[in-house]
């Protein structure tokens, strides 16, 4: 059931980035391109979906369960290390170099372009790279 | 795109949010791409098959989108190969070490007002926001 759950939530997720138009890497550039013609449309995405789930999470989160899953696995971190800041500045650079994150990334595999195929082989490769050089967990 | 690109930006948004929900009241998890990627390179028992159905459900609503919308999705992009590498590379690396993505500590994060991904958040847009200045305007668009 879970993996229907999820094959639902990713199919939906990625209907919603394509008519935000957010699988298209020029949109996302025009956002982040503050010195060019700003297109704020990617800031509304992210309102309308933070927003939602900042209206709805709080009710769900006070379930004892999910419905179908024994617990939930939600993080109670509040803090902010090195690492989480490291790691966000290297994601930006990448993103900024071109536009792709990785949901769109995966959506446009879809579009069948040798470059989205690159891009998700390097960003596969870098996730793997940090399975290497990670600190076993405390 | 037809009429307003800034009402779908809004509509697609409360999709993006509404399918994470989802997953939340269903499964517990939070709609996270990297850590859902990431953590199917290093699975645990019983924790690799909704992962993998995660990423089919978002290939699959781009076969949907190539239908319905072709121009939704990109067929190419114009920057050389190594840029896209090394680009690919610091998103899934640095997703990664920082815990989380657009979709986990945008979306979710900010979702669940945790500071952590609101200093997340705030990072990654303005190494981006930067990086875009030099490429586009120091630089000249040689990226």
């Amino acid at each position: 059931m879970i993996v229907l759950v999820a094959l639902l939530s990713g199919l939906v997720f990625a209907l919603g980035l394509g008519l935000a138009g957010m699988t298209r890497p020029d949109n996302v550039l025009a956002f982040l391109d503050l010195a060019g013609a700003w297109d704020p449309a990617l800031m509304l995405v992210l309102a309308g979906a933070s927003g939602l789930y900042m209206l709805v999470a709080p009710a769900v989160l006070q379930r004892h369960r999910p419905l179908l899953a024994p617990r939930f696995h939600v993080t109670m971190r509040r803090d902010i290390d090195a690492k989480l800041l490291l790691g966000a500045a290297l994601f930006g650079v990448g993103w900024g170099l071109v536009g792709l994150c990785p949901g769109p990334a995966l959506v446009g595999l879809a579009g069948g372009g040798g470059d989205l195929v690159l891009f998700v082989a390097a960003m596969l490769a870098g996730m793997f790279l940090f399975t290497r050089v990670e600190a076993p967990s405390p | 795109m037809a009429t307003s690109p800034l009402l779908f930006a809004l509509l697609g948004g409360l999709l993006i949010g509404a399918a994470s929900l989802w997953l939340l009241v269903a499964a517990g998890r939070i709609a996270g791409v990297s850590g859902i990627v990431g953590g199917a390179l290093r699975p645990r028992a019983g924790d690799l098959a909704w992962r993998l159905a995660f990423v089919l459900g978002l290939v699959a609503g781009g076969a949907v989108l190539r239908v319905l919308s072709p121009e939704t999705l990109p067929k190419s992009l114009p920057h050389s190969g190594p840029v896209i590498a090394l680009a690919g590379l610091l998103v899934g690396f640095g997703a990664r070490l920082g815990g989380g993505c657009t979709s986990g500590h945008g979306v979710c994060g900010l979702g669940r007002r945790s500071p952590r991904s609101l200093a997340a958040v705030l990072t990654f847009m303005i190494t981006a926001f930067v990086t875009v200045w030099l490429a586009r305007h120091v630089l000249g668009g040689a990226a």
